[in-house]
């Protein structure tokens, strides 16, 4: 199966009053029609910046090099006019808050049905009807009678919902999602959560779901990334990456949680704060807040090498060290 | 057991909330944002208080610190806080710390970090020594785990992890009896909020402090507290001791939430049904009649709407407020 979506040593810099800050530092991976992927980690690890420059949305000082292709095409090359086709019909995104990225002065009947009256060529009312059916799809009770309401009139949840069936209007085949469910109570999560899985299993819409939180990734991604300091640190399925992390970060970050359905004497912790990306380490960005490290790994960074089983690491610590630490841990 | 450091009993908040186009003299519209809380907190407990955004948890945690009016009665250490002189407010004031969601926010930026944290120190104690102050503020910046060397620094050089252990340090220096601490580590990474969760126990092993834990992650909560309240809407809905609560929830809102909760475990995370709480939370400004929770609740019956459910005592410690706790929660049911 030819991947959906492959990105190909992706790098970010941003230029800023302090310097270059290097956001994301050669990072590739591929996506599989329908698949999920979760990109995980913390903040600043690069996890957002990847996705904005995949979709060309970098903030003005900003640059992305490498490539992204989808299907065939780069979308770091592609001009404004064709990138835009290419966001609205083939790819979409949802943001993190809902109530910044609506209009906030327009109703929501002609938030979307302008969505489909410049890429569908719909008539407005056609366009208003087609808008109130996907509403109805997304669970909005009502559909019909709200659509002329405001953004500001809805919830959060509802809000949120209806940034999905926005982006839905045009029938994409990837969805991004950045922290959809962050700024949400933990009911309306699971209410959005089990939407997005409803849309996956019925459209089969690939996804690329952002977050920091390892509980949303566990129940609904095929894959995991995990990224910090703007470096890729292990990547497999997400079966894998839960049951047996290689990766010292992976595990510190598994064992950070606390868990409902566990009572723990006291979490393990990662020492230290995380990089300062206008500074990081020339080796390994993990390095200085590593268990494992050892003073030869400072200056030298670890390639990403995959392993027998599919997944990939970069690491310089053998395996078996830190699947003997986790043994250890339990 | 020793008699307990707060006693709340009965406390409601209510604001006022202009209509809008109304006449100067159109009378105000009443938002109860905490209808009727009672609870009491042993010396060296903590008590996890968790809900959703509008449950009225932080405005439970300003009316104890008594930064919004209330009525109802607080006794703090078996005194009337509604009542006190304005010296014995101020020793409440002492007693009582509190610790805030952004901790970057919650410190003066024009201060350095010893002078933030001997604040407290030197506001109520202007006679301490200069030395003495030095000292305290170095104990304590090392307790909390940051650098003493790093006194002369303003906030704006530490990350949010460590401007957390800031507020914590100068929430410390007085040798409080109760901290209140509202959401002190949603604002926090992953690997950092582990970090301060960590120092919060740990601080109240060797301090014997008792808390008021507020957060709207119930895992972490668990993690910290003896025992849980449950907020919606400004009502109690469940209380009990932390492992019961999550192990055996009687109301079915408690359900629902500890149910939303995602666990980062796939295989377990994948195999569990998860029933979803629908709709939205109703408008505080025109609650539901009788219980709060039943325009959301598959157990609904008509004395719902008629009747405000009571806490019922459910099980040794363990309180619920739903007059059908004993009944099966359909979805729940389905999901076992």
């Amino acid at each position: 199966m030819a991947p959906l979506l492959e990105v190909e040593d992706l790098r970010v810099t941003f230029r800023t009053g302090d310097g270059e800050v290097n956001a994301v530092n050669g990072v590739s991976f591929a996506l599989n029609p329908g698949e999920t992927l979760a990109i995980v980690g913390e903040s600043g690890s690069g996890k957002s910046q990847t996705a904005y420059a995949a979709m060309g949305l970098l903030a003005r000082n900003g640059r992305a090099t490498g490539t992204v292709r989808y299907q065939g095409r780069n979308l770091l090359e592609l001009p404004q006019r064709e990138l835009n086709k290419v966001r609205s019909e083939e790819i979409a995104m949802i943001f993190q808050d809902p109530m910044t990225s609506l209009n906030p002065y327009l109703r929501i009947s002609d938030q979307m049905a302008e969505v489909l009256m410049l890429h569908k060529g719909m008539g407005k009312r056609q366009a208003v009807d087609e808008a109130a059916r996907m509403l109805d799809a997304v669970r909005i009770p009502d559909a019909r009678a709200r659509i002329t309401m405001y953004p500001h009139e809805f919830s959060g949840g509802m809000r949120q919902r209806i940034m999905i069936a926005m982006a839905l209007l045009c029938r994409p085949k990837l969805l991004i999602a950045d922290e959809p469910t962050t700024a949400l109570d933990v009911t309306v999560q699971a209410q959005i959560m089990k939407l997005l899985g409803d849309i996956k299993r019925d459209l089969g819409t690939a996804m690329i779901l952002i977050t920091h939180d390892l509980g949303v990734v566990a129940g609904s991604s095929d894959r995991t990334l995990v990224m910090y300091g703007g470096q890729i640190m292990e990547e497999g399925t997400t079966d894998a990456i839960f049951a047996t992390p290689t990766h010292p970060y992976t595990l510190g970050l598994l064992s950070a949680v606390p868990r409902i359905d566990r009572e723990d004497e006291e979490l393990l912790t990662i020492a230290g704060e995380p990089p300062d990306m206008s500074r990081l380490p020339p080796g390994c960005p993990f390095f200085p807040r590593c268990a494992f490290a050892r003073p030869e790994n400072a200056t030298l960074r670890p390639p990403l090498v995959r392993l027998p089983d599919g997944r990939r690491r970069a690491c310089h610590v053998p395996v078996e060290e830190i699947l003997a630490q986790k043994e250890v841990a339990q | 057991m020793s008699a307990p450091i707060l006693q709340v009993s009965d406390l409601r908040v209510t604001f006022d909330v202009p209509v809008r186009g109304g006449w100067p003299w159109t009378p105000p519209r009443k938002l109860q944002a905490v209808g009727g809380i009672s609870f009491d907190l042993s010396p060296g407990e903590v008590l996890g208080v968790v809900g959703e955004s509008g449950s009225g948890k932080s405005t439970l945690a300003r009316a104890i610190v008594g930064t919004v009016p209330s009525t109802g009665r607080i006794l703090f250490d078996g005194r009337d806080i509604g009542a006190l002189s304005a010296e014995e407010r101020r020793a409440h004031r002492r007693d009582v710390q509190m610790i805030f969601q952004d901790p970057l926010a919650a410190l003066n930026p024009r201060m350095t970090v010893g002078d933030i944290i001997a604040e407290p120190l030197t506001t109520h104690f202007p006679k301490t020594p200069r030395a003495e102050v030095r000292q305290r503020v170095r104990d304590l910046m090392e307790r909390v785990g940051l650098l003493p060397n790093l006194v002369n620094r303003y906030p704006h050089e530490f990350s949010g992890g460590q401007c957390q252990r800031i507020g914590i340090a100068r929430a410390l220096i007085l040798n409080p009896k109760l901290l209140i601490c509202d959401e002190p580590v949603s604002a926090l990474d992953v690997s950092v909020q582990a970090q301060v969760v960590n120092l919060l126990r740990e601080l109240r092993r060797e301090m014997g402090i008792a808390m008021v834990f507020i957060a709207h992650d119930l895992s972490v909560v668990r993690h910290i507290s003896d025992r849980i309240m449950v907020m919606y809407l400004g009502r109690l809905m469940e209380t009990a001791p932390a492992r019961q609560l999550v192990e055996r929830p009687r109301h079915p809102y408690t359900q629902f939430l500890i149910s939303s909760v995602p666990i980062p475990d796939p295989a377990l995370e994948k195999a569990r049904p998860r029933p979803v709480l629908e709709g939205d939370l109703p408008s505080p400004l025109s609650p539901p009649s009788g219980c709060v929770f039943r325009t959301r609740c598959p157990k609904a019956k008509p004395k719902c709407a008629e009747v405000p459910p009571p806490p019922y005592d459910v099980a040794p410690g363990q309180r619920a407020t739903c007059h059908y706790w004993n009944e099966p929660t359909p979805m729940m049911q389905a999901a076992e």
